[in-house]
């Protein structure tokens, strides 16, 4: 692949056609916060964390869904930058019920690293709290919306990686939900394979092994890259 | 059908036309239907037949004729002469009819004064024969021109001469952003692709706006005719048009007039007997504000979840199933027939130098007349609500209007001399949007206003991107404490700032303008939200105060539980 060359918080670097800004941005050891991305899943770009600035773009972008292109000017942590993920943060906390210290998830998530990492310690929003259900039908899995985050990554796992699409989104707005099938129990879904990959993406206390603790529930996001892995060598073909 | 069948359609028909002493037109808009237009041609229809004036006499039902607020319209014209009706009962149509047939003037009713402003002051080119011919019949669209432009495209110009003159025309959308038609064209007549689509927007989720329902009920081949020139110029041979679901009236007409057309030849394999097919569809939206934007009305189409993707790639490049695809609004569509018809030129002289051609405005709330109306680009507000709109009812002042929708703005009473046109209204904070036009006054509460324009966002937001789904839920609850008395000055700060927030990181234009209702208001009538806070007072009197004011430091809810820093870091 063609090798391009772009400005990154004032230094020059260089990445390959048709790979994305976040993908330049992390290769080169700068963080930067996301939640909706992981590699090896179509990209989202819904949590808007990865925004960074591109000198010429009125607003900032989104580095998993922008291509780096040849000359990009690019900033990833002006002070707006931080606001804003402060913001979303917090907002993301707002939006349903995270109580840390009841969640299976607690110290293994995904959404408390991020809100640690940039110093998120309180929040200035409403809790809307919404009631929401939990979704304990499946017989080793379980699903707590109070604390999804609407990431898809639940979704996009199951369609693109194990086939199936068991997972969608109903309704919309801040009353989406994530539901099995047409919004049956989980454990009445006639299509999940109970392959465990949803379970393994899912940034959050939401999705988790029937039977862990709290604080047990740690994921395995290195399962995704070895499926994807295996698949290319044929590892599984006979 | 070749372009002399064409023009013996038409010679036909007009002579058909002219063969009546008289044609009385009853408006059958949505609005003069709701008001009971049904009624009034029924009533008409028995008349003309027990008087045995079938040969005399022609009923018509037309589309929308521009005063909504005063139908059912009638409009009887004959020998040339005009006479429009407001307000018609069964009653009252009895009495046109016998004065038509006596040819005397009704003894109780008067018509409107043939100068009335409202109908005078209108420059009619996209509603030229909206409200004069019969929506459902193909006869009557020829009869007044209509296939003209097409034929002469497809005999005499081409695909790039099409282009050209849309160009040079300075013809903008009308669907909110105002970016150049032609632009837009020539870019999807390079996109390389085999299969190219033409996608008309008939969406029009603008909570008021009903300029593209109109169109589309009033003159539904104007809009297929604009789409067949498009789909001429880019080299397309499928269109689609985005009907909103709950537009069941505009989408039965629209389906008429397809088949009508191809029956015709007018649309279909070898149009007008040229080499170019095309064939278009109607699909059924149902009802998301956010499947007006483009890529997910897309979505949509292709029968997914109606969300935004995100852009780049533009639909010119990579829309319906991969292919490059032409998005326009139906009022653009509608305006092309008369830009390849009467020429670029004679369109550029319409208008202002950076706004071309005419706009259509759906102009409500506080005016004396409501309606439809289409003016040239840069008639001032004050034009608008004064001379068209016959000024504020009941001696009330003007306080502002609001332009634009949800992705829109308020115009204060001080810049009533602006002229209506994109740059002018951006300048001053608002936008030219889709052309719903909100005339208030002093009644009205404008922290109430920006609270009905979040309220409608927040249910609309797709839920996709965070800053929007979670933002404008918290921007509204903000907004609600404001106008029921409860909020503290700290709220108003965490209000801008999400404003920022929502307009800069929202994936798609919903959430990016979410916050220009809220924004605009502030810029003007920012005395009023502090009123509302510190003095617990709503000047207009439209708020209901909450009894017990602010409890403090409310919602700055710790986050006592995300602890074991250690851990985490
Ligand atoms: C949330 C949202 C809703 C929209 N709704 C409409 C609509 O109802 N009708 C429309 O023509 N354009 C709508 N648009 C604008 C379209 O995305 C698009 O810009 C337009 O159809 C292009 O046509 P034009 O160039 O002729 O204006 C909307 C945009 C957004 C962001
Ligand atoms: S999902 Fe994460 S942020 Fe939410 S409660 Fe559990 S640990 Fe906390
Ligand atoms: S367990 Fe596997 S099949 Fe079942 S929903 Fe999750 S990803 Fe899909
Ligand atoms: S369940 Fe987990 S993976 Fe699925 S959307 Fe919610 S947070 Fe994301
Ligand atoms: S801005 Fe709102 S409507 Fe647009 S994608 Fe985001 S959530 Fe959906
Ligand atoms: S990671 Fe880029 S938007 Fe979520
Ligand atoms: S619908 Fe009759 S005048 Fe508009």
């Amino acid at each position: 692949m063609p090798v391009i060359t772009l400005t990154i918080n004032d230094e020059l670097v260089s990445g390959r056609r048709g790979e994305s800004l976040l993908e330049v941005v992390r290769e080169h050891g700068i963080t930067l916060p996301t939640l909706c991305h992981m590699e090896g899943l179509s990209e989202r770009g819904g949590c808007r964390l990865c925004i960074v600035e591109v000198e010429g773009s009125p607003r900032p972008v989104p580095a998993c869904t922008t291509m780096a292109r040849e000359g990009m000017l690019v900033r990833t942590h002006t002070t707006r930058l931080i606001r804003y993920r402060r913001m979303i943060v917090e907002l993301l906390l707002a939006e349903r019920n995270h109580y840390c210290a009841v969640c299976v998830s607690v110290g293994h998530c995904e959404l408390q690293n991020v809100a640690a990492a940039l110093g998120v310690d309180h929040v200035r929003y409403e809790y809307l709290s919404p009631r929401v259900t939990m979704d304990l039908s499946h017989e080793r899995f379980g699903m707590d919306h109070n604390r999804c985050i609407l990431c898809t990554r639940c979704v996009r796992v199951c369609d693109e990686v194990e086939g199936v699409r068991t997972w969608d989104i109903a309704h919309r707005g801040v009353r989406s939900r994530i539901m099995a099938d047409l919004n049956y129990p989980w454990g009445e879904s006639e299509t999940c394979t109970s392959c465990g990959k949803c379970v393994q993406v899912c940034p959050t206390g939401a999705l988790f092994t029937k039977g862990a603790a709290v604080g047990e529930m740690v994921k395995d996001p290195g399962m995704l890259r070895r499926v994807l892995e295996g698949r290319d060598r044929k590892e599984w073909e006979g | 059908m070749i372009p002399s069948d064409l023009r013996a359609m038409a010679e036909q028909e007009r002579e058909r036309q002219e063969g009546f002493r008289c044609r009385i037109m009853v408006c059958a808009g949505t609005p003069c239907l709701s008001a009971g237009a049904d009624v009034v041609l029924e009533t008409l229809r028995q008349g003309i037949a027990e008087g045995g004036l079938d040969a005399e006499i022609e009923s018509v039902a037309t589309g929308c004729m521009g005063p909504c607020s005063r139908g059912p319209l009638v409009k009887v014209r004959s020998r040339g002469k005009e006479i429009v009706y407001e307000r018609v009962t069964s009653e009252s149509a009895r009495q046109i009819l016998f004065s038509v047939v006596k040819g005397r003037r009704p003894p109780t009713v008067s018509p409107l004064p043939p100068d009335l402003p409202f109908l005078a002051r209108q420059e009619r080119v996209v509603l030229a024969n909206s409200g004069s011919v019969n929506p459902e019949r193909i006869e009557e669209y020829v009869a007044a021109g209509g296939y003209e432009a097409l034929s002469h495209a497809l005999h005499e110009m081409t695909p790039d001469d099409v282009c050209r003159e849309v160009s040079l025309s300075g013809l903008r959308g009308r669907g909110g952003a105002g970016y150049p038609t032609g632009v837009k064209w020539s870019l999807a007549r390079k996109a390389p692709g085999e299969r190219k689509y033409v996608v008309a927007n008939g969406d029009e989720g603008d909570p008021g706006a009903y300029m593209d329902r109109s169109i589309m009920e009033s003159d539904p081949h104007r809009v297929l005719e604009g789409m067949a020139l498009a789909g001429y110029a880019i080299g397309a041979e499928q269109g689609f048009i985005y009907v909103r679901g709950e537009y069941h009236l505009a989408g039965r007409r629209l389906e008429g007039a397809i088949r009508d057309a191809e029956r015709k030849g007018l649309l279909g394999s070898r149009v007008l007997g040229s080499n170019f097919n095309f064939r278009i569809d109607i699909r059924t939206g149902a009802g998301a504000f956010v499947c007006g934007e483009e890529t997910s009305l897309m979505a949509s189409i292709m029968g997914k979840r109606g969300q935004p993707w995100h852009r780049p790639p533009y639909p010119a490049q990579k829309g319906l199933w991969g292919n490059p695809t032409l998005i326009n609004n139906v009022e653009t569509f509608a305006a092309v027939p008369a830009v390849v018809g009467r020429g670029a030129e004679w369109f550029a002289a319409i208008g202002t130098p950076k706004s071309r051609g005419t706009k259509v405005y759906a102009l409500c709330g506080q005016v004396e007349i409501a309606g439809l109306i289409e003016v040239p680009m840069g008639t001032t507000l004050r034009e608008v609500v004064y001379e068209i709109g016959g000024g504020i009812p009941s001696g009330k002042r003007f306080k502002a209007a609001q332009s634009g929708g949800p992705s829109g703005g308020c115009i204060p009473a001080s810049y009533l001399d602006t002229p209506l046109d994109y740059e002018s209204m951006e300048r001053i904070g608002t936008i030219m949007g889709s052309g719903g036009l909100i005339i208030m006054d002093e009644t009205s509460c404008m922290p109430d206003v920006a609270s009905f324009f979040l309220d409608f966002c927040r249910d609309e937001s797709c839920g996709k991107c965070a800053p929007c789904r979670v933002g404008t839920v918290e921007m509204h609850r903000l907004l609600r404490r404001i106008t029921s008395g409860t909020a503290t000055m700290d709220d108003l700060v965490k209000l801008e700032e999400l404003c920022e927030l929502v307009g800069t990181t929202s994936l798609c234009g919903l959430g990016m303008t979410a916050p220009n209702p809220v924004l605009s208001t502030l810029r003007y009538f920012r005395d009023e939200y502090v009123d509302h806070i510190r003095q617990r007072r709503c000047t207009a009197g439209v708020c209901t105060i909450a009894e017990n004011p602010a409890p403090g430091a409310e919602g700055e809810a710790l986050l006592h539980a995300m602890g074991v820093p250690g851990e985490v870091e």
